[in-house]
């Protein structure tokens, strides 16, 4: 067992701190404040390969691995969390499906594009009945006479919906029975273009955080696409779905601890140098406690993360591990946040500072890509208890 | 067509400046960056590639460890990296370091449509000599202080940066230009650029390689050859914030002039 980053890791690393520090950073209450996709900043991480990290440069991607992805995604969170979801979900529920799914036309006409960045990638699982419950799907897809997908139904609370060019859309295309005899929806996955005719983006979401992400509801109204466009093969959707979102779950794992180590980060700043009884609040037991509590644990949260990623790259199996990194680092950052805040006192509930919005984007860390409550779920169905 | 661009790897000043009780600087102690000017003169020769798919060759003068910079100006998109490295070549001034580095340059081969880059000067020494003295011994016609670089064929412009104004320059390849760090704005590396560092090519030049070289002295070279010596580095008394004076009334500049006549600056 080795814990060390290879060279070519500890480069990125610093790749995705210097980004993020001089590109980022600068944005990031303006995103917030203004709920500002940043588009830009999109371009500029597009330029420098950070859309498609892991995937092989056969495919457009940067031939880099997993845990690379991640560092990225906790480099950006940590001085915003809206900039770490986009790449997330751009690139953990869009390339990835269609790169462990795809046919090789599939591969060859989405990926390179995705990978540079000229297309942006979204997925489209949720709705309005069928959150955690994802078997509750609605919409349908069926069959027309020239063999295309006729797709009817909407999908809500779909992450870079806004500007996205490329979604992968679950649906239900029939019943087929269990081995039980007991009729069960058949659930598949399709590639969607923006273009493509019936399709279209609603309502934008106002949000408590990471309120610079794009977070939109898709219609579909008899939205006919080509046949070629199934994803992986029929019937086998809901498979594909909770695949996607155990790799989703490691990017969000990742968007929670950056959320974690830049709230820790800021707070060590500020406690250094804010005065009150004629002392540096650094030089309370209570901070110094508080932070080597917070940063103890963020450390085990970083930990779990970095294992499930690894687990990811290595092929093995990895659903519980990231069950578990989204858990433990989603709770952390939540914990961390609001502990941080308490910490900068009045300040911290302005937006002067940063802690405030950190707080409110950590929120979500235990809400989408499946709730807390989920990943105990997952967690304890591989325990075998049940 | 080449750009061959010399670089330092430097102590980073915009942390603690550690200074050993010899006087000498601790640079064991310090955390090191690419020279900024330096970093510009990569942007520059990196820019030239983008526009006409020129070589790009960075070399640089340092221990073993500066390969990890080498790595990262590859890993921006230089082709080919030269370590000059040796025992012999350790505590060089700027007089012994340009005989060493031109005669590297010398070896890397210069061509009649070639660019030689180097920083203006290093943060850590300040002196602005080595470049020139590279010039000098290559017979290289000289340019320092680019604040704006065109290339047409074996015309390079050259707009120099000076303390009162803009000079512009035009000469003739090869030759050799140093840059300044408002020249330009440095890339990143790239994720793939990265992944891709390792395997491209890095050679390492010792003594051995470059002692036979007439254009060293092998007398004159490494700490007790240079000629210069250091008694001690410290770090400068920090400034006063300054005063500020706003108004563009009578009132005001009266007391801006009294107050510099008191100076004795007017």
């Amino acid at each position: 067992m080795d814990f060390h980053l290879t060279r070519e890791q500890e480069m990125l690393r610093k790749l995705f701190r210097d980004f993020a520090q001089n590109e980022v950073k600068p944005l990031a209450a303006m995103v917030d404040e203004e709920e500002m996709f940043p588009e830009t900043t999109v371009k500029k991480m597009a330029e420098l390969g950070m859309l498609g990290i892991y995937f092989p440069k056969e495919y457009g991607g940067a031939g880099a691995d997993v845990l690379s992805y991640v560092m990225a995604v906790e480099e950006l969170s940590k001085v915003c969390a809206t900039t770490g979801v986009i790449v997330s979900a751009h690139t953990s529920l869009c390339c990835a499906p269609i790169y462990e799914n795809g046919t090789e036309e599939q591969k060859a006409k989405y990926l390179p594009k995705l990978c540079r960045g000229e297309w942006l990638g979204a997925f489209g699982l949720t709705e309005p009945g069928a959150g955690t419950d994802a078997q509750g799907q609605q919409t349908v897809a069926v069959k027309n006479e020239n063999g295309d997908w006729v797709l009817n139904g909407s999908k809500i609370f779909i992450t870079n919906a806004g500007f996205a060019d490329v979604f992968i859309i679950i649906a239900v295309t029939g019943t087929v029975l269990d081995k039980r005899g007991r009729k069960s929806k058949e659930i598949s996955a399709f590639i969607v273009e923006r273009t493509d005719p019936g399709f279209s983006v609603g309502k934008h979401e106002k949000k408590m955080g990471i309120r610079g992400s794009s977070t939109c509801e898709l219609i579909m109204e008899d939205c006919v696409i080509p046949k070629d466009r199934l994803l992986g093969k029929q019937g086998k959707g809901f498979a594909i779905a909770m695949k996607t979102l155990d790799g989703g779950r490691i990017g969000i794992a990742s968007q929670a601890l950056g959320l974690a180590e830049g709230a820790i980060e800021e707070t060590i700043k500020y406690t250094k140098e804010r005065v009150q009884f004629g002392k540096r609040i650094s030089q309370f037991q209570n901070t110094q406690f508080q932070l080597a509590d917070m940063h103890a644990k963020t450390e085990a949260a970083k930990w779990l993360v970095y294992s499930a990623a690894m687990k990811k790259q290595n092929h093995e199996p990895y659903t519980m591990d990231a069950a578990m990194a989204k858990l433990v680092a989603a709770e952390t950052a939540s914990d961390v946040t609001r502990r941080c805040v308490q910490l900068f006192g009045g300040y911290g509930y302005t937006r002067e500072y940063p802690m405030e919005r950190m707080m409110r984007d950590a929120k979500i860390t235990e809400i989408y890509e499946g709730t807390s409550e989920v990943q105990r779920m997952v967690i304890s169905a591989n325990l075998g208890v049940n | 067509m080449k750009c061959i661009v010399c670089v330092k790897q430097v102590p980073d000043t915009s942390g603690v400046v550690a200074v050993k009780e010899d006087g000498t600087m601790d640079r064991a102690a310090m955390a090191t960056i690419t020279n900024h000017d330096d970093l510009a003169a990569v942007e520059a020769a990196l820019r030239i590639k983008d526009a006409t798919g020129c070589k790009v060759v960075v070399v640089s003068m340092g221990p073993p460890p500066a390969e990890g910079m080498l790595r990262e100006l590859l890993a921006m998109g230089a082709d080919e990296a030269v370590l000059v490295s040796a025992r012999e070549f350790g505590g060089s001034d700027t007089y012994a370091t340009s005989q060493i580095l031109a005669a590297a340059v010398k070896k890397i081969g210069v061509e009649d449509d070639d660019i030689i880059f180097c920083g203006r000067q290093a943060i850590d020494g300040d002196t602005a000599q080595v470049g020139p003295q590279i010039a000098e011994k290559l017979h290289l016609p000289q340019v320092s202080y680019a604040a704006e670089i065109k290339v047409e064929g074996k015309t390079v412009t050259v707009k120099r940066l000076l303390e009162d104004g803009y000079m512009t320059i035009k000469v003739q390849t090869p030759c050799l230009i140093t840059c300044v760090k408002e020249l330009n704005t440095a890339r990143y590396m790239s994720v793939g650029g990265i992944m891709e560092c390792y395997q491209k090519p890095l050679e390492i030049y010792n003594y051995e390689t470059l002692k036979d070289d007439p254009l060293i002295d092998v007398d004159t070279i490494g700490l007790k050859g240079s000629p210069t010596n250091v008694y001690k580095s410290f770090s400068p008394p920090v400034k006063g914030a300054g005063m500020m004076m706003e108004g563009a009334d009578k009132a005001t500049v009266e007391k801006l002039v009294s107050i510099l006549n008191d100076k004795h600056i007017i």
